[in-house]
């Protein structure tokens, strides 16, 4: 058997879903015998057959890409509970395996993967998305690339009309639904509080998450995920801050984001300039924006 | 004086794995270690916390990488992206040498992210040796393939895991990073004698050594990194230091993680054997 012709066999039973009690099935997506493709490509020993020597693997790798999600997404499993959470986990795994050498990229696809597959949150669904979106945010917020900060002096002279002002490649900017970033930081709370819990303080922990959810009502947000002295934040913005930051990462120049950020504003007329200002320079400060020209993975919001 | 062409860096001496449960200890309290060893999938990114704390650990520290998702015997083509990445690192930390793993791990771009046994072929070592090839041509770094813990064995196979080791690193020209707790966890779940791999392992390609702890199940013993090295395994470096001399060793320990001086200690006890093996070269 040549090599690749083995490693598909074995690779296609490896990534084949474990059954409820976490053992190896016995047989695969298209009803291949998982027992026969272990007997054909692995020799049993004195203590264990091919196919328990396959399922070492099986079991393997779904213990840790499992693990490493539930570790990405703890605020989705808080949206949907243990139980579906799992069953979430297996569903997109099956459906969209690592195509990355590294676990940071495993739920780089949940977001549409969950928008596209309604049924497995349910009447949650839009919640989960959004929980989904920020978790993603966050980890793209976490270990992206930083470019050199943008000083007074770079835009002296500077045409608003035709200059370009570049976000911080790992800066993202989300609209959501829901606040999920006040839940998300109650789970995190919680979860840092369990670690020197008892088992009734964990039940509670529990019974509150499931209030935290069942309290959330849509209400839409404006989410700025940033990064200051390698700590990640959820900074809260405006509908007019979003639009201009929005404007401003789609390309657009100053003066363009202004206006077209200010279009349905709330703001008086005569605020609008002394406003924007005072955006600009808290943006400023905290280092959103770079001297560098646009990249890869600096698209718009 | 290294005792062999590939492992020039016999100053090394022993050292650990570089976990984030043990960054604030390091970094505040400044431990005395030989040397760090980073699995390199870790910072193979674009910025923040990860590669600022390697940057303070590399101005204070010796940093070797050793990687987990190359795939050497993988049939398909080194991922570019991988590549590139990993020679943005390597230019980074300047590591010496550049270690993974003797194993498949993606077909058709899908990761396992685990490291599968390779079948034992000549057609698996000659396209594995070239992969490493390779690699080595693009980060213009030495490499070094380690054996792996395995669960299984194929009908394929047509050859022994060390004669395969040979094969491969006869036809990349590579350094071998000698994995003894591997040999150990293979050897129970093979009924192999442990001591016949190393005895038949080139000692003159030997570049680094890494000790482990494992758990044993009733059926078999699984390579988990959460234990410290059992007397048999120290039995195996002893042999295996015997036959290479002085090389860099280093202790892995990956779950269940203790204290960094608990970790550092039990690494340490790998000093009595390089002590013989310098008195031996000295003599």
């Amino acid at each position: 058997m040549k090599l690749l012709t083995l490693q598909r066999q074995m690779a296609r039973a490896v990534m084949t879903p474990l059954t409820p009690s976490e053992r190896m099935r016995s047989s695969g997506a298209s009803g291949r015998s998982q027992r026969a493709v272990a007997a054909r490509i692995i020799k049993p020993n004195d203590r264990l057959s091919s196919f328990e020597r396959l399922e070492i693997y099986n079991r393997q790798y779904w213990f840790r890409l499992l693990s490493a999600f539930a570790e990405d997404f703890p605020g989705l499993r808080a949206v949907l509970g243990g139980k579906q959470f799992d069953a979430v986990a297996k569903a997109y795994l099956t459906d969209c395996p690592s195509r990355s050498f590294t676990l940071r990229n495993l739920g780089s696809q949940l977001g549409g993967w969950l928008r596209k597959h309604s049924k497995w949150a349910g009447t949650r669904q839009k919640l989960a998305v959004d929980m989904v979106r920020l978790e993603w945010a966050e980890i793209e917020a976490f270990d992206g690339k930083a470019e050199p900060r943008l000083n007074p002096e770079d835009l002296a002279g500077a045409n608003p009309a035709k200059l370009r002002l570049w976000l911080q490649p790992y800066f993202q900017l989300l609209d959501l639904r829901y606040p999920v970033d006040d839940l998300l930081l109650e789970v995190r709370k919680n979860d840092g509080d369990a670690e020197v819990a008892s088992n009734a303080f964990s039940e509670r922990r529990k019974r509150n998450r499931a209030h935290a959810v069942a309290r959330m009502k849509p209400s839409q947000i404006f989410l700025g995920v940033h990064r200051l002295d390698d700590s990640v934040y959820f900074r809260r913005l405006d509908r007019d801050e979003f639009a201009i930051l929005s404007a401003l990462r789609g390309g657009k120049p100053l003066s363009a984001a202004i206006e077209t950020g200010l279009r349905e504003s709330s703001l008086a007329p005569e605020e609008r300039a002394e406003q924007a200002e005072r955006w600009f320079r808290t943006w400023a400060a905290l280092g959103w924006f770079c001297r560098r020209t646009a990249r890869r993975g600096d698209r718009p919001a | 004086m290294p005792a062999n062409r590939f492992n020039s860096f016999t100053d090394y001496g022993i050292g650990i794995g570089l976990r984030a449960t043990h960054y604030d200890h390091i970094l505040t309290r400044k431990p005395v270690v030989d040397w760090f060893e980073i699995i390199s999938e870790n910072f193979m990114i674009d910025g923040g916390r990860p590669l600022h704390i390697l940057d303070q650990i590399l101005e204070q520290y010796k940093v070797v990488q050793h990687g987990v998702s190359m795939y050497f015997g993988s049939a398909e083509k080194p991922n570019r992206e991988h590549l590139r990445r990993l020679k943005t690192l390597v230019q980074r930390t300047k590591t010496p040498w550049l270690s993974d793993h003797l194993c498949w791990g993606s077909v058709d771009g899908r990761y396992t992210h685990d490291l599968l046994p390779m079948p034992y072929t000549f057609e698996a070592a000659r396209i594995t040796a070239q992969k490493i090839r390779e690699v080595r041509d693009f980060v213009e770094v030495p490499v070094v393939v380690e054996n792996v813990s395995s669960y299984a064995e194929f009908h394929v196979s047509e050859m022994t895991e060390w004669e395969f080791l040979n094969e491969v690193v006869e036809r990349a020209d590579c350094g071998i990073l000698l994995d003894v707790n591997n040999i150990y966890v293979s050897s129970q779940n093979h009924s192999f004698d442990p001591f016949t791999y190393v005895n038949s392992i080139p000692a003159e390609r030997v570049a680094q050594i890494h000790i482990a702890g494992h758990s044993k199940y009733r059926k078999y013993i699984l390579d988990t990194h959460d234990h410290p090295v059992i007397d048999p395994v120290w039995k195996l470096y002893a042999r295996a230091i015997e036959r290479v001399g002085h090389t860099a060793t280093l202790l892995e320990w990956d779950d269940s993680i203790p204290s960094f001086e608990e970790v550092h200690d039990e690494a340490l006890k790998a000093k009595r054997f390089l002590a013989s093996a310098s008195l031996a070269t000295a003599v």
